[in-house]
């Protein structure tokens, strides 16, 4: 028998019922469109972080409160004081592998410009604070060690709060916003930097002294968090257990006593969110692949019926000549043409998907060369695999018996 | 003319039904000689079909020869037997027997899809020759439910005879039509067997028998009658029918 005969008489049974056809590749389009959608979305989440952790640096040191627990209860860490000025000076003063150290504190509240107003919330930190969370002043000037010195109170402003408070085209330089009650003149205003891999707009910020924010607003004396720069990436960790020792020694722990601070690298952090990342993208994966066996289910279901309606097609075919095999593959082409070509279906209906998943989202639009071919085959082993039974049952139709079938 | 395209030897058939027998075929002989126009007659239930499907090579004899066109096939393979339908055969049933929705083009196409010595082109023109030979030229391109049961009766035949076989066997291939298309279609398997086709035809009405050239008569599986007749015209008989009958 001859192949392209066999692909010819496939194609043209299955054309005699297009509705039915398209109706059988449903399942498999919606299988391999979920799958392909699913892992280009993992992918596009991971290129984020990647691109995250080089925007951000990935020397980028973070020291937090610890966790407090009080008789077995976790309380959070947020009434926590154990984070000083101190720390930060003996960590300037000692680490060798700490290029810049800033403290930090936030509060947060409604700034007020005339008539506008915005809530934001106000970052205090030291001059090197800008170094070390890569921000770059686009017009205007950082604060000096005077200002902090004199709790000034000045500020640099993000290009969303410039955006808020301020008239198009209007400068913001020297002129004075407020935050709650307190005047604060506007010094700086920094280079835009977009959305960070959680999709917080790093625009919508205001950093201040961070000596204005404990003294004139918090009226605390403990910081939130101390941020370091490692010299560079390599020694990243060696700057990481060095801090830990600056620190144990400047809050007087008992070597058996454990750590009343974290330090954390924004590699760890953005590690972390990749694996939750793609815990996510796996299971959503394995949902779309159950969908997609249960599409190939559904063609076989469809062949079963088909193989029963058509018998006399069968019987006919058989006496004119087809042989067994030849019913066979012609029930193995017709459902593996429609798995692929479902699958094909599927996969540009993914991808599409993916270009609008990515749009939404703001993340970048990843094609996965493996799952398209991955999603290709796998259609064609599905109609196949799912074409099989239906199939054998065709072409062990006795002709005779076949002819006869009503 | 010694030209023998079918010969058959104490053919039997059995079918086992739980623990009975059911002698279908008791021992059947004859011969069929190239450009004869047999019919075979009997009763309901006197081996007809039996014997048929086994003259087609759809069904095997548990004992006896059966020589087609000088070949002994009585043992071959499934594999064999398909091979020997769609090169020597061709069948008309009384249900027609069409795909649905397909094009007659198509229908006639189909015998020869299955002939991988057949190419694309030849296998149209083979298509389009055997429809302009039943007289539907005009209708290539209709689907069955376009066409009377005649036309699609004409279809079956153009089928039957596009692999150019050695014989067309058909079963009440009248059946299902009404007096006049019967004697249609009956003029047309006179004007093939004329053109020098072989033909035998499976039926139980006395006055379709009576176009054809020699009458083998079965009862309970065994030949009881074989003998020429006169063949009467269904061209002629045609023309005598009342033309009110043509409603
Ligand atoms: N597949 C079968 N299984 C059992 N008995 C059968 C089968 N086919 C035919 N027969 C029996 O063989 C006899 C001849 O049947 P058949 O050839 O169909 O008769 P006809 O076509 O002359 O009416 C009948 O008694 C019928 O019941
Ligand atoms: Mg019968």
């Amino acid at each position: 028998m001859n192949f392209s005969n066999l692909i010819k008489i496939a194609y043209t049974a299955l054309l005699r019922n297009t509705t039915r056809a398209l109706l059988t590749m449903l399942g498999i389009i919606i299988g391999i469109a979920s799958v392909i959608a699913m892992v280009n979305m993992g992918q596009s989440s991971q290129a984020q972080i990647e691109e995250n952790i080089s925007s951000m640096g990935t020397n980028l040191i973070m020291v937090m409160r610890a966790h407090q627990r009080g008789g077995g209860v976790n309380l959070g860490n947020a009434n926590s004081q154990s984070l000083k000025l101190a720390d930060v000076e003996a960590i300037k003063a000692q680490a060798k592998y700490v290029d810049a150290v800033s403290p930090s504190v936030n509060a947060s509240g409604q700034l007020v410009n005339g008539s506008k107003n915005w809530p934001g919330s106000m970052q205090g930190g030291s001059v090197e604070y800008l170094a070390i969370k890569k921000y770059e002043i686009a017009y205007g000037t950082n604060f000096t060690e005077q200002d902090i010195a004199s709790y000034a109170k000045v500020c640099l402003i993000g290009k969303t709060i410039v955006d808020n408070l301020f008239e198009e085209g209007e400068n913001p330089i020297g002129k004075e916003i407020r935050f709650g009650k307190i005047p604060m003149k506007v010094i700086g205003v920094l280079e835009e930097k977009g959305q960070n891999s959680m999709g917080q707009d790093q625009d919508d910020i205001l950093i201040a002294p961070y000596s204005t924010v404990q003294k004139r607003i918090l009226a605390q004396n403990h910081l939130n968090m101390i941020y370091a720069s490692a010299k560079n990436e390599d020694v990243c960790q060696l700057a990481t257990e060095e801090i830990e020792k600056i620190l144990r020694t400047s809050h007087n722990l008992s070597p058996d006593a454990t750590n009343d601070f974290e330090v954390r690298t924004q590699a760890e952090m953005l590690e972390m969110m990749s694996s939750v990342v793609g815990t996510i993208t796996s299971l959503l994966t394995a949902t779309a692949i159950i969908s997609l066996i249960v599409g190939g289910i559904g063609i076989m279901n469809i062949m079963y019926v088909t193989v029963t309606e058509r018998t006399k097609e069968i019987g006919l075919r058989m006496a004119i000549g087809a042989k067994a095999k030849d019913v066979l593959w012609q029930f193995l082409i017709e459902s593996g043409m429609l798995s692929v070509v479902g699958g094909i279906i599927g996969i540009i209906v993914g991808i599409i998907a993916s270009y609008v998943i990515a749009q939404v989202m703001m993340s970048p639009f990843v094609v996965s060369v493996g799952a398209v071919f991955m999603a290709f085959f796998v259609s064609a082993f599905i109609g196949i695999f799912f074409g099989w039974l239906p199939a054998k049952k065709a072409a062990k139709l006795d002709p005779i018996t076949a002819l006869r079938y009503e | 003319m010694a030209n023998s395209i079918i010969r058959i030897n104490e053919l039997k058939r059995n079918f086992i039904v739980g623990s009975e027998t059911v002698r279908a075929l008791r021992g059947v002989s004859f011969e069929i000689q190239a450009g004869e126009f047999v019919a075979i007659m009997g009763t309901s239930g006197s081996g007809k079909s039996t014997m048929l499907n086994i003259l087609g090579c759809l069904d095997k004899p548990t004992s006896g020869e059966y020589y087609i066109d000088e070949i002994e096939v009585s043992k071959f393979s499934n594999d064999k037997l398909s091979e020997i339908r769609n090169k020597k055969i061709g069948f008309v049933f009384q249900s027609y027997n069409l795909l649905p929705r397909t094009a007659a083009i198509e229908q006639v196409e189909l015998p020869l899809l299955y002939n991988p010595n057949v190419g694309a082109k030849e296998r149209r023109e083979r298509a389009e020759e055997a429809l302009r030979l039943v007289g539907l030229e005009e209708r290539m391109y209709h689907l069955p439910s376009q066409m009377s049961g005649g036309q699609q009766q004409r279809v079956a035949i153009a089928r039957a005879i596009v692999n150019d076989p050695v014989i067309i066997l058909a079963d009440e291939a009248t059946g299902n039509l009404d007096t006049r298309t019967s004697y249609e279609i009956m003029s047309l398997f006179q004007r093939l067997n004329e053109s020098g086709k072989t033909i035998a035809f499976v039926t139980h009405e006395p006055d379709i028998a009576a176009f054809t050239s020699r009458v083998v008569m079965l009862r309970d599986g065994r030949v009881t009658k074989d003998e020429p007749v006169k063949t009467a015209s269904a061209q002629a008989a045609l023309d005598a029918l009342p033309a009110s009958d043509d409603y």
